[in-house]
């Protein structure tokens, strides 16, 4: 691709300076929309884009946005920028590098459906990031792009960023809701769903960083120019961070529809040398393990290809690369104890069922397990899958079954016979 | 008397001012990132300033205190070296950077340094995996990220924060 549509930074040094920004398009989409479009017809121009939730779920946006009933306020939106998925830094990238173009989708998806109060939901460690948002957003106020009858429009509009204090379950919605509201970061009981009754009990859509940051270029150059690129039922571009044994990681944005192999070896450089590729997470630590084979690695990198090809989501395209010097054993020991510790505790399943793999995977990591406890193990994840409340419980499992199923030896050698 | 409220009456308004009139609960984690930011620890007296300034409970503000792990309830060191070594982190030796760090330090991972300026801890992801190994600094009512270390360079940022400490103790 000739320009970068997220990474524009890349691009164009000093984006994320609002005059910068400006003489590069920014705020034009934003301009044209408060001035010209009625906000079901900026929605409509979403979901004709097919642009769908980066965060994971891969939910279309457009449709997302029409959950939100019209007789109930005030609408709230609310950033979801808790980025904490192991293998996952694209969001922090965006909100460092260019900052207004996230900006600017927040003001967008805001104007849609018509919230006049919207919030930046940060994870505590972004310390940095929010006190220089708060700049950015003065900044905006000072020009008149955020605040009361926004350049005459009529529509007004504050943002307000809030820091989490560490808890990964606040990347969870109904969690990060609980967070904002002032609480531990519990997942709520659905429905209802956030988008009937969200933030303070009212109508709040959230949207992803990267999902946001989609929107100015998509409502700039139209639908039928998103659809450009990416696949037919994953449209457009994403950001793929690549991590773990790879030569050079770091995000890449790329169209949907790219190759684990163009990603892996034409992008990252392949694994260090000497060594060969073992395994994939294609949605860091929530992935299933996925066997490295010419099948995987001819698989287009799209929503429906990894779940219909490999039966692995592509989640947030969070790519973590797993070379022959890993045990496969010593990877789900470390993602078992990530999900353990991140269990907020409110579902049995999911508080008691981390706890017992921990145990077993530490035992394991001791050399003092048995054989049987391989099937132990296989069967506490199988035991949780199903019941947990949120999809933390669930995605816990996802590394723990796949692992066990496709790299049994490497269990073996963490067991006396 | 509500020390918190008069110590920082400026910045507690411009909290507040962040939620609608009637939702102060919101505010309670940036008043608790607020009342640490002094000593590093929520000291527990100001516990009941937080409950009067939000209007809920000490036991509901107890129970954010406890879940979220930037919240500290006991002093530690004055600046926290917060490690990564999850996954992604640890297939770039993050594991072992750790390990060598605490032994330079003369420390165990958890610990305190004997002059009382750092405590080590490994910790969860910080979405930095492709900069690893990599450590947040927490102290000082602020947290920075500092990536792609080695023991070595992570050694002259402690040595700088020694001298600035010594630095302060020499002026009062």
């Amino acid at each position: 691709m000739d320009k970068k549509i997220l990474l524009r930074h890349l691009d164009v040094p000093n984006i994320n300076q609002l005059e910068v920004y400006r003489q590069h398009d920014g705020f034009k989409a934003f301009e044209k929309v408060i001035s010209s479009m009625k906000p079901a017809e900026v929605t409509a121009e979403v979901k004709s884009s097919g642009l769908r939730g980066r965060g994971g779920a891969g939910f279309p946006t457009g449709i997302k946005w029409n959950f939100l009933p019209n007789d109930s306020w005030p609408h709230y939106v609310v950033a979801n920028a808790d980025e904490s998925e192991p293998g996952t830094f694209k969001d922090r990238e965006l909100m460092e590098s260019n900052p207004f173009q996230f900006l600017e989708g927040l003001m967008l998806a805001s104007f849609a459906v018509q919230a006049n109060l919207s919030y930046i939901y940060l994870r505590g460690e972004f310390w940095e990031i929010a006190h220089d948002l708060d700049q950015k957003i003065q900044d905006l106020e000072d020009v008149g792009l955020l605040g009361e009858n926004i350049l005459g429009s009529g529509y007004s509009l504050h943002l307000r960023t809030h820091l989490g204090a560490g808890a990964y379950i606040c990347g969870e919605e109904t969690a990060l809701l609980e967070s904002l509201e002032g609480k531990m970061g519990q997942p709520r009981l659905r429905p209802p769903f956030p988008a009937v009754e969200g933030l303070y009990g009212k109508p709040t859509l959230i949207n992803n960083v990267e999902t946001l940051a989609n929107l100015p270029p998509i409502l700039l150059n139209g639908a039928d120019w998103y659809r450009g690129f990416g696949t037919e039922q994953s449209p457009g571009v994403k950001i793929f961070s690549l991590s773990g044994c790879i030569n050079k990681p770091g995000n890449y944005e790329l169209p949907l529809g790219v190759t684990y192999g163009e990603l892996i070896n034409t992008y990252g450089g392949g694994v260090p040398e000497g060594r060969t590729l073992k395994a994939v997470m294609s949605a860091g630590a929530s992935s299933d393990i996925v066997v490295v084979d010419q099948y995987c690695l001819d698989t287009p990198l799209a929503y429906e290809t990894c779940m219909d090809r490999l039966g692995a989501p592509l989640g947030s395209a969070s790519v973590i690369v797993i070379d022959d010097s890993v045990n496969i054993a010593w990877l789900v020991a470390k993602t078992v104890n990530f999900f353990k510790h991140e269990s907020c505790g409110k579902c049995t399943p999911c508080r008691e069922g981390t706890f017992w793999m921990n145990s077993i995977t530490s035992r394991m990591m001791r050399n003092e397990a048995s054989a049987a406890d391989i099937d132990l193990l296989k069967n506490v994840a199988l035991q949780m899958q199903g019941k947990c409340l949120c999809a933390l419980g669930e995605f816990s499992t996802m590394a723990v079954v796949t692992g066990i199923d496709r790299f049994r030896s490497d269990f073996e050698k963490h067991v006396r016979s | 008397m509500n020390k918190l409220l008069k110590k920082y009456p400026n910045e507690i308004e411009k909290i507040l001012s962040r939620y609608p009139a009637d939702q102060t609960r919101s505010a309670v984690m940036p008043l608790l990132f607020l009342a640490q930011r002094e000593e590093g620890f929520v000291p527990s007296d100001t516990l009941a300033d937080i409950a009067e300034i939000t209007g809920i409970s000490e036991t509901d503000i107890t129970s954010v205190l406890g879940f979220y792990t930037l919240f500290h309830e006991q002093p530690g060191g004055r600046y926290y070296i917060q490690i990564c070594t999850d996954l992604p982190c640890a297939l770039r030796g993050s594991e072992e950077y750790l390990e060598t760090l605490c032994q330079k330090l003369g420390v165990k991972e958890g610990e305190t340094t004997a002059d009382g300026l750092f405590t080590v801890e490994a910790v969860k992801c910080l979405a930095a995996c492709h900069r690893a190994p990599m450590f947040q600094l927490q102290g000082d009512g602020e947290i920075k990220y500092y990536e792609d270390q080695s023991v070595e360079k992570t050694l002259a940022v402690i040595e700088a924060l020694r001298e600035k400490a010594k630095q302060e103790a020499a002026n009062g």
